[in-house]
């Protein structure tokens, strides 16, 4: 089955994966058919567990759960899955490193209409800086369905960010998902574009922009934490410089993650993404994104650039 | 019903207890005595008593589980832990050490017998009410019990897991409130009055048993109790002396994290003695 909506591709692979996997668990905070959580809800009652508008106290049921061997999954948007309970995720989840996912659906501005209190820029940030944190940003829904997958595989706290909208995949069907490993979506030499979530496809999209002036090498980046360091340096390879572009603050994310690794190398690293703002309300994704600066047009100005001060 | 030879060897378990937190916070660092000492009956009525556990195989599948939501009175979790054989008695005074496995707050990764992290306020009752909840899933016929401080209900968590615990019928959850009266800063009548505890659990839904802290009888007859309510989470309320056991510490809040002169060390161990 082909999805072109991350949600949908995520509350769905929680039903085919809970048939066989006795042990995952969905809780959700009253968004349940929003972020899907309710594809599994309908499935399995007796193992979705709906916890009321309370954040907190899901998060925290969650870790009670994971501590009798379930795979629990709780789900809310982005900016409440970690902000309203980011306490209950360090303090208990995170230093006890339990198996906990945390799924923070509308993440970014996908949530267009709802405004700054709803749109979150600062998820990858807060995650990022939480030790025993697995954080990733699939690009698309396929890429979604092989990284629920993954996830359960793996024993460890997890967050998993999501976009709320609709949107043509990028990335192959059914390509096993390796945490930690970012890879080549499409070749080129000059300049490496590392993006995450949504903005892989508008990296895509510069690169081709850019066809027959500049070889840009677009590197889809979808685990942020762990992030393969060796396998990063490899893949940038002899490009001579490296534009980020995420749906998030440039402060703490990708950005940031990219940075950390190049500082040591005498290679130019710049950024694409929110540039310290909050969001707010448009009546479409396409329009707030072209406020933000979060499109195929941005990253192709900013590879330019960078390409010009070589 | 509890025979007086019981009674004696729990009572005079708890007063190991007291003195093994003693014992493990020593001269001139601080450690929080008060809360631990007001909780240490509570606390061996559980381990000594009521639950079905096992320190040579801590994570045994069915067994009953026990949450330490005040975190801050770690001691007195790992002098029940130690005393049960969990690990040994005479590690208890390498607390907070650099590189302990006994750290100020309890590390689930790290000591044998922590259910989960706690330390930050208000969250033990939610994640006791997942462990619940997943010993229903398992089909275990067991409890999780969860001891919170009476300063701790000031969090406005406890109230949201007061709230699912009660829709979720989940009946073996209990939380034991240990309401020594006293917070950090002071009187919380004083600091922050937050009324009645028995009548706001109560509204919850919750079945509510009020019972002397300190009465070895009433808390054996409270946990009992609590195994025959059927469809609602069980709360006992149970009045207690912060400090208790150590004449300089009952009621000071001072002592809620203090710190020991070599003359007070001696004196509370000799006021604990065998």
């Amino acid at each position: 089955m082909i999805y072109t909506n991350q949600r949908l591709a995520y509350g769905n692979t929680l039903k085919e994966l809970g048939k066989t996997n006795q042990r995952i668990v969905v809780l959700d905070a009253d968004l349940g058919g929003s972020t899907m959580g309710k594809i599994f809800e309908e499935a399995f009652p007796e193992r979705h567990f709906e916890m009321g508008i309370a954040e907190a106290n899901m998060t925290s049921v969650a870790a009670g759960l994971a501590q009798t061997g379930k795979i629990p999954f709780t789900n809310s948007f982005a900016v409440f899955a970690g902000g309203r309970a980011f306490d209950q995720i360090r303090q208990t989840i995170a230093i006890g490193r339990l198996n906990v996912k945390i799924c923070g659906a509308s993440s970014g501005m996908s949530d267009f209409g709802d405004g700054a209190t709803h749109q979150c820029v600062e998820d990858l940030a807060l995650f990022r800086a939480v030790p025993n944190m697995t954080v990733i940003c699939p690009a698309d829904a396929n890429e979604t369905v092989e990284a629920v997958k993954a996830i359960v595989e793996y024993d460890g706290p997890c967050y998993l960010r999501l976009n709320r909208n609709d949107y043509p995949n990028v990335t192959p069907e059914g390509k096993k998902f390796e945490i930690g490993k970012p890879y080549v979506l499409r070749d080129g030499k000059d300049i490496a574009v590392c993006a995450t979530g949504y903005m892989v496809a508008a990296a895509k999209e510069a690169a081709e922009l850019l066809k027959g002036e500049i070889s840009v090498k677009v590197i889809n980046v979808p685990t942020l934490k762990p992030l393969d360091e060796e396998c990063l340096r490899r893949l940038v390879g002899e490009c001579g410089g490296v534009i980020t572009a995420e749906e998030h603050n440039i402060i703490g994310g990708l950005g940031s993650a990219v940075a950390e690794i190049f500082r040591k190398d005498k290679k130019p690293v710049d950024f694409v993404g929110i540039e310290d703002k909050f969001g707010c309300s448009a009546h479409n994704y396409k329009e707030l994104l072209e406020y933000y600066g979060l499109t195929k047009e941005h990253i192709s100005a900013a590879i330019r650039e960078m390409a010009a001060d070589k | 019903m509890y025979s007086e030879d019981l009674l004696e060897t729990l009572e005079k378990k708890a007063k190991r207890l007291r003195r093994d937190v003693i014992v493990s916070i020593g001269v001139g660092v601080a450690g929080h005595i008060g809360g631990s000492n007001s909780s240490a009956d509570i606390v061996t009525a559980l381990y000594f008593y009521k639950m079905r556990h096992d320190p040579q195989n801590p994570e045994k599948p069915d067994r009953d589980r026990f949450l330490l939501s005040k975190g801050h009175a770690a001691i007195l979790q790992y002098a029940a832990l130690a005393e049960s054989g969990y690990f040994p008695v005479e590690d208890l005074k390498h607390t907070k050490e650099l590189g302990s496995y006994l750290q100020g707050h309890p590390d689930v990764r790290k000591t044998p017998g922590i259910e989960a992290g706690t330390g930050s306020l208000g969250q033990g009752l939610s994640i006791g009410l997942g462990m619940a909840l997943g010993q229903k899933l398992d089909g275990l016929d067991r409890k999780t019990y969860v001891l919170l401080g009476d300063g701790e209900c000031q969090e406005g968590q406890v109230w949201e897991a007061a709230m699912a615990a009660s829709a979720f019928k989940a009946d073996n959850l209990v939380a034991i409130v240990d309401k020594n009266g006293l917070q950090a800063n002071g009187r919380i009548k004083d600091r922050m009055d937050e009324g009645s505890l028995s009548a706001k659990f109560m509204s919850f839904g919750w079945h509510v048993i009020e019972i002397n802290g300190h009465d070895m009888k009433e808390i054996l007859k409270a946990l009992d109790e609590a195994d025959k309510i059927k469809g609602a989470p069980t709360a006992i309320i149970a009045s207690t002396v912060k400090g208790k056991g150590v004449s300089f510490a009952e009621n000071m809040v001072g002592y809620h994290n203090g710190t020991l002169t070599e003359e007070r060390y001696k004196q509370a161990l000799t006021e604990l003695a065998d």
